[in-house]
């Protein structure tokens, strides 16, 4: 275990030893290519259309373009990994981390800029423009984390605070940088807008890494991000270092974007830590799997949103990936089988009617009960017709049993009837037929079993009850449920000795039904 | 302000109106935004109004404000209502689903001027961006005054805010704090949040056109949030975001003029500063809020200590009163016996002396009368707990000290009595040291 523990550690310092070594050679030159799209694209930059559509199909699917294979690469590699972290962000109900943070770079970027310059250097070199937004992303992260956890304010006011003051004081630096010399404020004009629509192989290597690293790290310490994220107490608890893995979990977000505003601009960069999470939620309850799936998705919108742009050189790509992710969720919201909206609709109506089918056949059981009927059994019943005699019940008398309402009562006795639990007589009252009799005794036995159960044993009850358990037996070991028969008979003889008092004690009474329902499945 | 350099009335005047009245009109219903734990959404709108303006372009054709404020306000209230829609049905987490919206709409609207972009040039950036200081440029003649439009555009959204915030205060007071109550007591909470999404998303769009996102995106939340640390009445924190706000568009203009000069550079962006003198507010309060301030808590976390602190150094004295009654005790014998260090030893010698409990001898400090009186009654209930700890609680003598340590500070006359009864009113304590009497 603590070997474990030790060689991942030590593989982690590799992983991050060797991605600091490649992003340095990455950005050692000077910034050649600037991102698809940002913030406020220039309006007026889109590829004219040198080929037809069909042509151009064939060509991204043989990955004929060089620039296509590294566009692909580099975006694809991004959606990944923003989906893998995206899903811990999200489970840690961190989800708009990412856009508080990206914003607070903005100061990092021209003060590191406006140093630079002043300083005597290139105000567009890269790392230092990275350095910048670094800094201050971190520094956002500190100020969210001291005001969550130093003042009475929430989360969101956190995230909005930091993202507005900070966002405000890069938009007054930027006032100053733009009364610089042109020539200087160029390069950073360059590094938050962008100017030409395509990735050379170095942003390529460069969102690779990170990703990459990303990607390991969020493997290699999968255990400990999974309790951070569904429980930090516990995993407080535990002896996981959970500040640090908290400042981790936010540092690999602001990697991932920063190097993303390179490739796909800040808000879509946003969207990309969201949206394939969020929508893989829908279709797991694991979060293994829902990382996979996230990173699936991620990985998927990035590859078709950048194919789609290739193709069609009037979508941007950044914004295509980003509505390709879009659609990937909105289908995920309404189709997936586990959480999705469909799925749960139908779910609940099938409860519905099983519960309204259950109320029907008690309510006709009591009714019948009410004739005395309930000992025997009925037995004219089954000689007639298959509609029974003096147990028939009429609809206004059902109508009076419960609180629902007269569609639903006679759409469900409908449909029972076809079931052929109930029979319709002539004089429109409505009956048990022996297979309704046998069920709905059934159903009466249980339903009285839970009251008595709930009474006698209320403080067991509570643990105990399922929320799905049909059957009493399943639920209840066999000694309780002969002490609970032994009293139903004791009640029943008491009640036909006072026959007086049809509803009274054991009986169905309707008034305490829906409540006793109530306690047996909260 | 004459003593600002290039500060013109016309001109700067008319910005700090038009800065107030954003501010101002932002704050007021963002105290709700932040009482509904809904922060982010003015960024969310901020971004989400996208689509809208383009499609405003793309059905008249033209760049007038009208169509492209009402496409904005539409697109502004469906990023709200999507964000809801998407929380209920989908059971996904406020953030993410106001995350997975406004990208979203953002990413579409994007894609829309990207494609309006090969007819014409349409440039978000200046149709719906509006800077502050082009205020006073455009100008509108009222009933022979000449107002500049934005400060009539603005004047307008707050009166609206003015008018919704007074009107509907209770119910909304009622529905941000307990929405199931509200329902139950006769309105519909969900119509008023709808309401105040409406009111959000007018107010932000009114304000992009006219001065710019990045203050009503900080207005909304920050003083808001400041006026949180400063009270816990809702009607004073609404008043005070909203002094708040304009303090810091006043300060924001001012700092946007002076203090890039200090580097050697003309005035910067006055939005930016706006914002960030609202920061800059918020810091202070966060610092030294009376009640909720880093340093009231740090206060009120070691006032207890000191106070501690401070009376046992009047049992100490007490005590060795009682020993060697005439004594004077050096500061340096008072630190070994109350463990502490020189200065809170001093600290409390001071606050004692100047409550009048000790005063200064020849080689050390005495107990004045009054201090006698206070030592005594908490040696007295020292060792009343001592004799009951061991009489009725059967704690082993070893641990008795402790505990009574205590307990002696927060024992009054009343349970001293009731103390001296279960005990059988004890002369001595377990230590066989005599009980003083009481007072």
């Amino acid at each position: 275990m603590r070997h474990g523990a030790r060689l991942r550690l030590r593989v982690l310092l590799l992983i991050l030893a060797a991605t600091a070594g490649l992003a340095e050679s990455a950005v050692a030159e000077p910034l050649v290519a600037a991102p698809l799209g940002a913030e406020w694209p220039p309006a007026g930059q889109v590829r004219a259309p040198a080929e037809t559509t069909g042509a151009a199909w064939g060509r991204l699917w043989r990955l004929q373009d060089y620039n296509t294979r590294i566009v692909l690469l580099g975006t694809g590699l991004l959606g990944l990994a923003s989906g893998i972290i995206g899903s811990f962000t999200l489970l840690r109900k961190r989800a708009l981390m990412g856009d508080a943070l990206s914003h607070a770079m903005l100061p990092g970027i021209a003060l590191a800029f406006l140093l630079a310059v002043s300083g005597g250097y290139s105000g567009r070199s890269l790392p230092l423009l990275l350095a910048g937004a670094a800094g201050s992303g971190l520094l956002g992260m500190v100020v969210i984390l001291l005001i969550r956890h130093g003042t009475r304010l929430h989360e969101d006011t956190a995230l909005g605070i930091v993202l507005g003051v900070f966002f405000g004081a890069g938009v007054a630096l930027l006032g100053v940088v733009q009364q610089m010399p042109a020539g200087h404020a160029a390069g950073l004009e360059d590094f938050l807008f962008g100017k030409t629509a395509s990735l050379v192989a170095r942003d390529a290597w460069l969102i690779g890494a990170a990703g990459a690293a990303s990607t390991l790290i969020c493997l290699l310490l999968f255990k400990e991000l999974r309790l951070l994220s569904f429980d930090d107490q516990y995993a407080r608890a535990k002896g996981l270092p959970v500040v640090a893995l908290d400042v981790l979990l936010i540092g690999l977000v602001v990697l991932v974007t920063i190097v993303g505003l390179q490739a796909v601009g800040v808000v879509l960069m946003i969207a990309l830590l969201i949206i394939p999470a969020a929508a893989a939620r829908f279709w797991t309850e694991r979060m293994d799997w829902m990382t996979g799936w996230a990173a699936g998705m991620g990985g998927l919108s990035s590859l078709t949103g950048a194919g789609l742009s290739a193709v069609y050189p009037g979508l941007p790509s950044g914004a295509t990936i980003v509505l390709v992710a879009s659609v990937l969720f909105f289908a995920s919201m309404l189709l997936a089988p586990a959480r999705g909206v469909v799925s749960r609709g139908l779910r609940r109506r099938r409860l519905t009617r099983v519960l309204i089918r259950q109320h029907v056949l008690r309510a006709l059981y009591a009714a019948s009960e009410a004739f005395g009927e309930a000992a025997t059994g009925p037995s004219r019943s089954a000689a007639g017709d298959g509609s029974a005699g003096a147990s028939a019940v009429a609809f206004t008398t059902l109508l009076a049993a419960r609180s629902w309402s007269a569609r639903d009562l006679r759409r469900e006795l409908k449909r029972a009837q076809r079931a052929g639990f109930v029979a319709r007589r002539p004089d429109a009252a409505w009956s048990l037929t022996p297979a309704g009799w046998k069920c709905a005794a059934r159903l009466a036995r249980e339903h009285r079993l839970w009251e008595l159960y709930l009474l006698t044993y209320a403080e067991v009850a509570a643990g105990r009850v399922d929320h799905g358990a049909a059957m009493i037996e399943d639920v209840l070991d066999p000694q309780t449920l002969q002490r609970l028969e032994a009293m139903l008979a004791d009640e029943l003889k008491q009640q036909s000795a006072d026959s007086g008092r049809l509803d009274s004690g054991g009986g169905a009474a309707p008034q305490t039904d829906s409540h006793a329902e109530g306690e047996a499945r909260a | 302000m004459s003593g600002i350099a290039g500060w013109n009335w016309q001109l700067d005047g008319w910005i700090v109106v038009a800065g107030v009245l954003c501010a101002v009109a932002a704050a007021l219903p963002g105290n709700f935004l932040v009482l509904r734990k809904m922060s982010m959404l003015g960024d969310g709108i901020s971004h989400g109004v996208l689509p809208g303006l383009a499609a405003a372009f793309f059905l008249t054709g033209s760049r007038s404000s009208l169509p492209m404020f009402l496409g904005a306000v539409l697109f502004g209230l469906l990023t709200a209502v999507m964000t809801q829609w998407i929380r209920d049905f989908g059971h996904v987490d406020e953030g993410a689903a106001l995350g997975v919206t406004f990208t979203a709409l953002f990413a579409l609207g994007l894609v829309m001027i990207v494609r309006a972009a090969d007819r014409v040039q349409l440039d978000p950036g200046c149709v719906l961006y509006g800077a502050i200081e082009l205020t006073p440029l455009d100008r509108w003649t009222l009933a022979g005054w000449e107002i500049p439009r934005v400060v009539v555009v603005l004047s307008v959204v707050l009166l609206l805010n003015l008018v919704f915030v007074s009107l509907l205060y209770k119910e909304l007071k009622l529905s941000s704090f307990d929405p199931a109550l509200a329902t139950a007591s006769g309105f519909h909470a969900g119509m008023l949040h709808y309401l105040l999404m409406v009111v959000v998303a007018v107010t932000a769009v009114a304000s992009f056109e006219s001065v710019g996102n990045i203050l009503v995106v900080a207005m909304l939340i920050v003083p808001p949030a400041t006026a949180a640390l400063l009270t816990d009445r809702l009607g004073r924190m609404i008043v005070a975001s909203a002094v708040l706000a304009a303090l810091s568009a006043v300060l924001g203009h001012l700092g946007a003029l002076v203090v890039p000069v200090w580097f050697g550079y003309r005035s910067t962006t006055t939005s930016g500063m706006m914002a960030f003198a609202a920061g800059l507010l918020f810091l202070l309060a966060a610092l030294f809020a009376p009640r909720y301030g880093w340093l009231a808590r740090a206060v009120r976390q070691h006032q207890g200590a000191w106070r501690i602190l401070a009376e046992d150094l009047l049992a100490v004295l007490y005590r060795w009163d009682e020993r060697r009654p005439g004594q004077s005790v050096s500061r340096e014998q008072l630190q070994k016996q109350l463990l502490s260090g020189p200065l809170a030893s001093r600290v409390v010698l001071i606050w004692q002396r100047f409550r009048g409990r000790i005063r200064p001898v020849p080689g050390g400090w005495r107990l004045t009368d009054h201090g006698s009186r206070c030592g005594r009654e908490l040696v007295r209930s020292h060792r009343l707990w001592e004799q009951y700890l061991v009489s009725a609680a059967g704690v082993p003598v070893d641990r008795l000290h402790e505990e009574a340590e205590r307990l002696e500070h927060f024992t009054g006359e009343a349970l001293r009595q009731r103390l001296g009864q279960a005990t059988n009113a004890p002369r001595r304590d377990p230590h066989g040291t005599p009980i003083p009497p009481e007072n």
